[in-house]
């Protein structure tokens, strides 16, 4: 198992969020985390990315505790596409992806050549390499989240964590970011957990669903168990119909 | 990253003409080939050849050059420390002058000032260290009074960079009032003219920025990654708490250093980093060293001006970094449209 996850409480000084997490993902899987607002979905990503200040139990990537390590070791092992990246205006698109090697610099911040090449290698793959020289700040949103999942993979982990990371891309860029991660976390190896609102994509992206209630972990399963009518309705309240897709291979839910 | 070698170049390339300049302005004019060939002459230990290089020698090296090396560096620590705050309170507003740093460190200066000292020697060191407690405070409490929960919302820390300001002030008039002798020592050390003549203020004001101005150079890449806010900072490997207590340390440092020396000098850490970022682009480890090179090229002019404008008497170069300041503030937040931060 590349992720173990043992979360027995988490959240911050005065008040408990999330408890009793419990799941282990192996290597190149893709886990959707699906819940409604306030379910600790977010939470869950920030506990395991270490910016939570109260965090009980264990969370093992590769046999390594994330829980006693430093910023530095953790961002070496797990990187974060955040939900929506406000980018400062005056970077350029490869100065941001740089940024992504900031775990493996010396003390002074000095790139190396393997550095360059990791940055260049990440824009390549998510095709960000052609305005590599811009700002960012003439970049469309679908473009600027590319941007951050290319300094995600300079990063150069085992793990992806990503926050809802196309909330606020429109349905094309949706799906071309997804399919991009996904098929990158196939090529490259990468265990993906990846929170999503969407169960239309929730369905269609991820190998695991993990469904989240009220900070708790409500279910677990393959996507076609787990996203049953009877399912969506006790963790979201909501009557909802389950089709197949007219090809047969996916789900389609919709509010019934 | 690309070492930017063509702005470092022409930055470097300025200063040097500046600061030649700098030394040929005054109550006598030394054309800028005869103070470098004084001056070489000099650091050779050659004698000076005739009465007149003898004259030329005794006003450069005991008042223009010391008084050029203040200029920049102060020009330098502002620019620098301006340059860390804008990017740590990830706010183009953010400078030593509104966020309390210059007052704090201000009245810390004029407390010991005020002083008396058993020697002189004794107050070149208090004056620095109470001036630096002074904006260390000041920039700690806009810090709190800015911060609501985790964020530091732009109108809270310059609501609350002025307030801290203005309180500082008020007791600094208040402590020069009461003490009638140091009155206009002060006063004018306050506008910043440099009252303090020859190489010590030069001596006292190196270690401080030196010390200051490394730090900061060598947390610029973490102050890059500090843009993206303090959680995804984290998340890319940068200790944040820490990096944000040595680069606050660092440029309250280069700043209270600045005024204890120089005086209250504003708009340089506003301006400069706030060009250079235009000019360079937002990577702090190419636009630290760009705004250290362009706050000494400013400063210099400045005090030039300060010294022709009504010569022979001269302005506390304050003023005309005020002076030509607010307007060029004014103009490039008018002319351009486009958001930098």
């Amino acid at each position: 198992m590349l992720l173990q996850t043992d979360i027995h409480q988490a959240g911050y000084d005065q008040r408990i969020i999330i408890s009793d997490i419990r799941f282990a993902l192996p290597a190149g899987r893709i886990l959707a985390v699906i819940g409604p607002n306030g379910s600790g979905k977010t939470t869950l990503i920030r506990a395991l990315s270490g910016v939570l200040p109260v965090v009980q139990g264990s969370v093992h990537i590769n046999g390594t505790n994330l829980l006693d390590t430093n910023e530095m070791e953790r961002a070496r092992l797990l990187a974060v596409v955040p939900q929506s990246t406000h980018i400062p205006p005056a970077f350029s698109v490869e100065e941001v992806v740089m940024l992504g090697r900031t775990p493996y610099l010396n003390w002074l911040g000095r790139s190396s050549q393997a550095d360059e090449e990791a940055a260049e290698e990440a824009m390549r793959l998510t095709d960000v390499a052609r305005f590599k020289g811009q700002a960012c700040g003439a970049l469309s949103a679908g473009e600027c989240q590319r941007v951050i999942l290319a300094r995600a993979l300079a990063q150069d982990t085992p793990m992806l964590l990503m926050d809802e990371p196309t909330s606020h891309l429109d349905l094309r860029y949706q799906i071309e970011f997804l399919q991009l991660a996904v098929g990158l976390a196939e090529q490259q190896d990468k265990t993906v957990l990846i929170a999503l609102h969407d169960l239309n994509l929730a369905a269609r992206f991820g190998d695991n669903v993990m469904a989240m209630k009220e900070g708790r972990l409500a279910a677990y399963g393959k996507a076609e168990d787990i996203l049953t009518p009877e399912n969506i309705r006790l963790i979201y309240e909501l009557p909802v119909d389950v089709f197949p897709s007219p090809n047969g291979q996916q789900l389609v839910i919709i509010p019934s | 990253m690309q070492i930017p070698l063509r702005p470092l170049l022409i930055t470097s390339a300025l200063l040097l003409a500046v600061f030649v300049l700098s030394m040929g302005v005054g109550s006598v004019s030394i054309p800028p080939r005869q103070s470098i060939a004084v001056i070489w002459d000099a650091l050779r230990g050659q004698p000076p050849g005739g009465e007149q290089a003898a004259r030329l020698r005794v006003i450069l090296l005991t008042l223009r050059l010391p008084r050029a090396l203040l200029m920049a560096m102060t020009g330098a620590a502002l620019a620098g420390s301006g340059c860390a705050y804008q990017g740590l309170f990830r706010n183009p507003l953010a400078d030593p002058y509104l966020i309390g740093a210059a007052s704090g460190a201000g009245l810390g200066a004029v407390i010991s000032l005020t002083a008396s000292w058993p020697s002189s020697n004794l107050s070149y060191l208090a004056v620095p260290l109470s001036a630096f407690a002074g904006a260390l405070l000041a920039v700690l409490l806009t810090y709190k009074l800015a911060k609501v929960g985790g964020t530091l919302p732009i109108t809270n820390l310059i609501l609350a960079g002025v307030a801290v300001s203005s309180f500082s002030t008020a007791l600094s008039s208040f402590l020069m009032i009461n003490a009638s002798g140091e009155l206009r020592r002060a006063l004018v050390w306050l506008l910043g003219g440099s009252t303090m003549a020859g190489w010590k203020p030069v001596i006292g004001l190196l270690p401080y920025t030196a010390a200051g101005l490394l730090a900061l150079s060598a947390m610029a890449f973490r102050l890059n990654v500090l843009q993206f806010g303090d959680e995804q900072a984290s998340q890319l490997g940068v200790n944040v708490s820490h990096s944000r207590s040595i680069i606050i340390l660092a440029a309250t440092l280069s700043t209270a250093a600045a005024v204890a020396f120089s005086g209250i000098i504003g708009f340089v850490g506003l301006i400069i980093p706030h060009i250079a970022r235009r000019l360079w682009g937002g990577d702090m480890r190419r636009l630290m060293p760009l705004s250290l090179l362009c706050g000494a090229v400013f400063l210099l002019a400045a005090d030039i001006l300060a010294r022709v404008l009504m010569a022979p008497q001269e302005l506390p170069v304050g003023i005309i970094t005020a002076l030509c300041g607010a307007p060029f503030f004014i103009f490039i937040l008018r002319q351009s449209r486009q958001e930098v931060w």
